[in-house]
């Protein structure tokens, strides 16, 4: 049994429907994370689960109790807001207590409680510090502080790192899987971008249009992909449509006349397929491979170098790690080369409008 | 380089005249005339004196007035506060085309004169008049309420709401709305969100609105002056009373100079409660 359940949870604005049909059962202690783009429902969803938003049907269940229609105040969820929502005329400590004050936690308990909480988010000396007076990073660890300090039976976190610039959304991350770690709290967060939700979750939940399309491990979802939007919203791919010609053991995928190998796969011969592989599964090499091009763009991002090559199959992206030296230039002619195997290969389905 | 020192003052030489010759001057001919001497068969003298400061300070008439000025004029800001508050919040929760039409029936009122508006409530406040008229429907007898202080705190709270109303409005324009959320998460109610977190950062806007009202008040004519009547004074009105009826100006300028002093007091000292409270708060 799910700690926090969601069941077919609807949400609907007039004849908009922001959020459809979610099922979601969350883990004790699991760090879930809504991934989609902006529009898509995730922080509506998240909003129904904080009691802001209430929802136009459906059920939500915190540990075998119906909160549907409690009021937020009820509930005690802790919550961090995109715009950490802090107060600005209180201290961080006055901020952090504030959730206890309102528990009416006795005083000695409530400054022991603030300062290990402080602490833990390493804010140890800023306790008497106004929020104006506080980096973007210090505000958004108040803000977790805060949340975190009424020991919430689940954390949810609205878009935490959006406000913060790149480097330090990067450090921030990891803190933020440190600090829930370490609490044990059931996180959800909200998100649009796919690296921080692969990178800090147990388990991500990727929504489109209201919908939720696919619920997986990190892992297994950039490397299954339910749909071509996932595909090429969680990470790069590369896809080609073709038609399917077995042979033997192997395959192949025929896009323009170029002949894509892949492994054997459970499809009537001459069927259109749809094929995917991700830019880091391909190798450039010179001379022949199993398809040739010329280099039409390369970038350099520090850890690897993205190529796009121009084949016979259209235009395909490379990612090829930097090992120092300099590789192909801007319009060499190279071969691309793959493992059969990392060429996922599947009928096209007819999407029905 | 000499140049550049002499054109800012250029610049701002129009400005100074106009503030000279319509403020400094005028007020520092009253200061004078306050200290003239007056006698009612030769009119202004040549001679100075402070009798009318003394006069006025130890007569208990112009005290009562005094006194009844910043009654009214407290009680006024008070009940411009409580009425403004949570008309500014209502307003600022409003969706998109109410918000707009309800902030014009608010700033409305400003358009039509002030004396029209004193008019217009003598005439509901009247012993017939409209108000008058629904009591007695529901068989409460005539209640005397034109020329009674009551009338003149109605018609100047329904006059001065919208300079408390705008600046609260704009304080709360700056609140991030899911500060509140976030306050009820931690588990307040609605009413203490509002007390602990919406307020002390719309206090800025309430102080300030407050200051408008309260100085606008204190100094208001037409109001006390239409639904005072003749026997119920404020200070403006006196000043008007000792000026056109009495024709004892040197008296008029002395009691003129008094109450901008005694408002400018008031004010000042709140603002200086205003300005702390806010760098504290908010920085």
């Amino acid at each position: 049994m799910a700690f926090l359940t969601l069941e077919q949870v609807n949400k609907l604005y007039g004849e908009l429907a922001a959020v459809r049909d979610v099922d979601l059962g969350v883990a004790r202690g699991e760090f879930v994370s809504l991934l989609g783009p902006s529009g898509c429902g995730k922080t509506t969803t998240l909003q129904m689960i904080a009691g802001l938003v209430e929802p136009t049907s459906g059920r939500i269940m915190l540990d075998g109790r119906d909160i549907t229609h409690e009021k937020p105040n009820r509930r005690g969820l802790g919550v961090v807001f995109q715009s950490y929502a802090l107060f600005p005329h209180m201290t961080v400590a006055q901020n952090v207590a504030f959730g206890l004050e309102m528990r009416k936690v006795p005083r000695a308990e409530r400054d022991k409680r603030v300062g290990e909480i402080l602490e833990l988010v390493h804010l140890g000396g800023m306790a008497e510090r106004y929020p104006r007076q506080l980096s973007g990073g210090q505000r958004q660890r108040v803000a977790i502080a805060r949340a975190l300090v009424i020991k919430p039976p689940v954390l949810l976190l609205d878009e935490p790192l959006s406000n913060l610039d790149a480097k330090l959304r990067e450090e921030m991350q990891f803190e933020l899987r440190r600090i829930q770690r370490s609490v044990g709290t059931t996180t959800i967060m909200v998100t649009h971008d796919q690296a921080e939700a692969l990178s800090i979750s147990d388990r991500v939940v990727v929504m489109e249009a209201g919908r939720m399309t696919q619920v997986d491990a990190p892992y297994r979802l950039y490397e299954k992909p339910a749909t071509a939007f996932i595909s090429s919203f969680v990470g790069r791919m590369n896809r080609f449509e073709g038609i399917w010609w077995p042979a033997g053991a192997s395959g192949a995928v025929e896009v323009a006349g170029a002949m894509l190998a892949s492994e054997t796969a459970d499809i009537q011969p001459g069927t259109a397929v749809t094929a995917s592989i991700r830019p880091e599964k391909l190798f450039l090499k010179k001379g022949d491979a199993r398809l040739n091009g010329h280099v039409a763009s390369r970038f350099f991002l520090g850890g690897h170098w993205l190529f796009n090559v121009e084949t016979p199959a259209g235009l395909i992206t490379v990612s090829m790690p930097n090992n120092g030296e300099e590789p192909a230039q801007e319009g060499e002619l190279v071969g691309i080369d793959w493992a059969p195997a990392s060429l996922r290969v599947e009928a096209t389905v007819e999407l029905s409008a | 380089m000499n140049r550049s020192s002499t054109t800012p003052w250029l610049l701002v030489s129009p400005g100074a005249v106009l503030f000279a010759g319509l403020v400094i001057v005028p007020l520092v001919l009253t200061v004078i005339l306050s200290f003239l001497t007056y006698n009612y068969d030769t009119g202004i003298g040549d001679g100075y004196t402070l009798a009318h400061y003394g006069q006025i300070l130890s007569d208990g008439y112009y005290l009562d007035i005094f006194w009844r000025t910043l009654r009214l004029a407290l009680l006024t800001t008070l009940l411009c506060a409580l009425i403004g508050m949570p008309e500014a919040y209502i307003l600022s929760r409003m969706r998109k085309p109410w918000r707009s039409i309800f902030l014009l029936v608010i700033i409305g009122p400003l358009l039509v004169s002030v004396v029209v508006r004193a008019f217009g409530w003598s005439m509901l406040l009247g012993s017939t008049g409209l108000v008058n008229a629904a009591l007695g429907i529901v068989g409460l007898g005539p209640v005397k309420l034109l020329y009674t202080e009551t009338a003149i705190v109605i018609a100047l709270v329904h006059i001065m709401l919208p300079f408390m109303v705008i600046p609260v409005w704009t304080a709360l324009q700056k609140l991030d709305p899911m500060v509140e959320a976030a306050a009820w998460s931690l588990g307040a109610s609605r009413f203490t969100a509002l007390r602990r977190v919406v307020m002390p950062q719309v206090s800025i806007g309430l102080l300030s609105g407050s200051l408008i009202v309260f100085g606008l008040s204190a100094s208001a004519f037409a109001i006390p002056g239409l639904l005072g009547g003749r026997r119920l004074k404020m200070a403006a009105t006196l000043v008007y009373d000792e000026y056109m009826q009495e024709l004892n100006w040197p008296m008029g300028a002395a009691i003129a100079i008094i109450v901008l002093l005694a408002n400018l007091v008031i004010m000042l000292a709140y603002n200086r409660a205003v300005e702390a409270r806010a760098r504290r708060a908010l920085g």
